[in-house]
């Protein structure tokens, strides 16, 4: 997916007058509320968390041990393993693979990594077909947009732009009548899906987690479309990448519990899987060729440096449900596939640093995010750290880094901090004295374009101090 | 460390008044040093403090809010405690100062020893001092907005509620998502302006729903965003901060009304 999150500003600003998106929006304000009560009222939610958290640093400390660990019980189990340092690489390795089982058409479930592959774009060029198999990307599919969000990709759209959707697109099948229930688009769409799934040769889906003592991978869902991906066709790619490892299922186990709770506040997702390998001999079911894609695309890096904590990341998209700002501008203003406090971490790093200012800039701080990760990732400070190397690079906006440079530069001179605040404070006051605001301000239009700036009372709390001392040390004597 | 003369055996609380307070409303300052001085301190004001640095420090220029942290670290050194009207700022003392020096410790030490007696005002008077009778009043049905920092950085949360409920004549209601950012944030609100007003906008008819004819808060900033957005929206409901109402300093003109109303 092209980079354009150096366009966030105006995307954002177009998304806030965009009235479907606010209306999604809204509904994702509602979803995210009901799921804190359920996170709210499980008992060991904490518990959980700190679980989680130390299996996950002790993993990460270890990451290689326990990637080679997956790599041989994988290959034991008759999977095969390729690495991938690019998004490139893994593209070729996937049409490749394809290729070989001369695929006319793929089904896939959905995965975040292989967006951030490009894999639809990939398997395009090479001219093989692809089927969205989760319903989510059905719609985007027929759209032709990108996911909004990590793990409801479609949830910018309302069930109105849906109907219209499946109207539009489904018109050759000869319907007659406008689908207005959720359940019969739902039943369209699956009716539509099952020939393609007997169809395809190959099924790609992501991974949630990898076990390192078995070589099997986890993967969830909550339409079961992905086991239907995994299991019907001949050839099974799986794509993800190196931190989504765990030394054991019992560790997984965990992991998958605050995943479920965190992202849609159930106990466990509806299909919760667990696959090892081929199809053995005498079996029914399953793969013949199975394939596990493991990308780094810049991953090892972070993992040496101050960024670490981001690879605890599960992606229940917690910290974007409960993001004020993500919850106004919707996800395709961030401009990459991960949107939210999440990517506004991961974006950068994966990408680069230049193109990605605003995403650590369109923060307030306010911590939220933090407070619900379950993992535990301090992405506020992470956003600040970003900032500093902003900051550094010289890519902070020029009225920032005056507007700070000189305020730093005063306030480091109390003296003169203290005259020309008094004087300001003044002429502020005079000029607000009526209406006790200002509705312009020549140097913070943003501010004053629609709000007020409510007017300073007149003299500064240190001149009244000092006043307030003279009077008293006067009365005294 | 240093020492410093002593009129009482009080304890000796350095006010931090933070830059907003200085500059827009001095009454804060003062219902802080009156609070204070009720609860048996004895209240100075160094006059070396200007800015506690945050704003350096969320905008990444992490040099020069060390510089700034240093400044607040001389300017404060030997009070028993510091009290600012401030959970953002107080904040910024209490748990970002030691992460900024983090590499140097000789500073570290005096940081943390620095955030090991800081406080923000209203968490001190609850949690330190217990103080819970403050005895002041106030005529009307008041709605209390949590400020991000305090909230989640600082644990402020049921402190200012049950002092607000001490009030005479006061009567507190919720709000729905009390807890969600206003959308100040420093200098994200003159950076992306019109997500921080859409954030203000929620903030404002969340407000008007809960019935409630008084906004308080213990954040200046977030006031000042609010209460810009309230009267451009034509509201009436009135803004004070957390200290005034406290005690009971709420016949001036409140945040963003003229002298006549
Ligand atoms: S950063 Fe935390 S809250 Fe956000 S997706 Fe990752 S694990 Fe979930």
């Amino acid at each position: 997916m092209q980079l354009s999150s150096a366009n966030f500003k105006s995307a954002a600003r177009a998304a806030l007058h965009e009235p479907n998106l606010q209306a999604a929006m809204a509904e994702n304000r509602n979803f995210a509320a009901h799921v804190r009560v359920q996170v709210d009222g499980t008992a060991n939610f904490q518990g959980l968390r700190a679980q989680a958290k130390a299996i996950k640093d002790h993993t990460l400390a270890h990451l290689d041990h326990y990637l080679e660990r997956y790599e041989a019980a994988a290959i034991k189990q008759g999977t095969q393993v390729h690495w991938a340092q690019t998004p490139e690489q893994a593209q070729q390795i996937v049409v490749d693979i394809c290729r070989q089982a001369s695929a006319r058409s793929v089904i896939k479930g959905k995965t975040m990594i292989g967006e951030e592959m490009g894999i639809n774009d990939a398997l395009a060029r090479a001219g093989i077909e692809r089927y969205e198999t989760d319903l989510g990307e059905y719609i985007l599919q027929l759209a032709d947009e990108p996911p909004s969000h990590i793990n409801g990709p479609a949830i910018h759209k309302t069930l109105e732009q849906v109907q219209d959707l499946f109207h539009e697109h489904h018109k050759d099948l000869g319907r007659e009548s406008f689908l207005h229930e959720p359940a019969e688009l739902l039943a369209e769409a699956r009716r539509l899906l099952r020939k393609r799934f007997f169809e395809a040769e190959v099924g790609i889906t992501g991974a949630n987690f990898l076990i390192a003592e078995d070589g099997s991978h986890v993967l969830v869902t909550n339409e079961g479309n992905g086991d239907l991906t995994s299991l019907l066709p001949k050839v099974r790619i799986v794509l993800a990448s190196i931190e989504k490892v765990l030394p054991s299922r019992a560790d997984a186990g965990v992991h998958l519990q605050l995943l479920a709770l965190s992202a849609t506040g159930q106990p466990l997702t509806s299909y919760t899987s667990l696959y090892g390998g081929t199809k053995n001999a005498g079996e029914l079911d399953g793969a013949e060729q199975c394939h596990v894609v493991l990308l780094d695309n810049g991953r090892s890096e972070m993992l040496a440096g101050e960024f670490r904590p981001m690879l605890r990341c599960i992606r229940c998209a917690a910290c974007m449900d409960n993001c004020p700002v993500y919850n106004w501008v919707g996800g395709h203003a961030y401009g990459w596939i991960y949107p939210g406090p999440m990517g506004s971490i991961w974006t950068p790093q994966l990408t680069n640093l230049e193109q990605t200012v605003d995403l650590p800039n369109a923060c307030t701080l306010n911590g939220r995010c933090a407070e619900v990760c379950p993992m535990q990732i301090p992405l506020p400070d992470m956003m600040r750290v970003l900032r500093s190397q902003h900051w550094q690079q010289q890519l902070t906006a020029t009225t920032t880094r005056w507007g700070i440079g000189l305020w730093a530069a005063l306030a480091s001179r109390p003296r003169l901090y203290r005259l020309l605040t008094a004087m300001a404070a003044r002429t502020m006051a005079w000029a607000g004295s009526k209406r006790g605001r200002l509705s312009r301000l020549p140097l913070a239009r943003g501010w004053t374009e629609q709000r007020d700036m409510p007017a300073p009372q007149g003299a500064t709390f240190q001149q009244l101090w000092q006043q307030r001392q003279a009077d008293k040390n006067g009365s005294e004597q | 460390m240093a020492t410093m003369t002593r009129s009482s055996d009080k304890p000796l609380v350095g006010l931090l008044h933070t830059c907003l307070v200085d500059f827009y409303r001095p009454s804060i300052g003062f219902a802080s040093v009156q609070l204070l001085e009720q609860a048996g301190c004895e209240v100075r004001v160094p006059d070396l403090q200007t800015c506690c640095g945050q704003p350096a420090f969320n905008s990444g220029n992490f040099d020069q809010a060390r510089a700034m942290a240093r400044q607040v670290i001389k300017a404060f050194a030997g009070f028993d405690y510091v009290v600012g009207p401030s959970g953002s700022c107080m904040s910024q003392v209490k748990v970002h100062y030691p992460q900024l020096f983090a590499d140097e410790p000789d500073w570290l030490a005096q940081a943390q020893e620095l955030a090991g007696r800081s406080f923000e005002l209203v968490s001190f008077l609850s949690d330190v001092l217990n103080k819970t009778d403050l005895q002041s009043s106030y005529q009307g049905t008041v709605t209390y907005h949590d400020s991000c920092s305090g909230l989640r950085e600082l644990g402020i949360k049921q402190q200012p509620r049950k002092q607000l409920e001490q009030v005479q004549g006061l009567s507190l209601v919720e709000m729905a998502e009390a807890e969600t950012c206003c959308g100040f944030g420093g200098t994200f609100c003159v950076k992306y302006p019109e997500i921080s007003v859409r954030m203000a906008s929620q903030k404002v008819s969340n407000i008007q729903a809960s019935g409630a004819d008084t906004l308080v808060g213990g954040d200046l900033g977030c006031l000042l965003n609010i209460s810009g957005r309230l009267t451009r929206e034509g509201s009436p409901v009135r803004v004070f901060h957390v200290a005034e109402v406290l005690a009971g300093m709420t016949q001036i003109p409140a945040i963003g009304e003229g002298e006549m109303r």
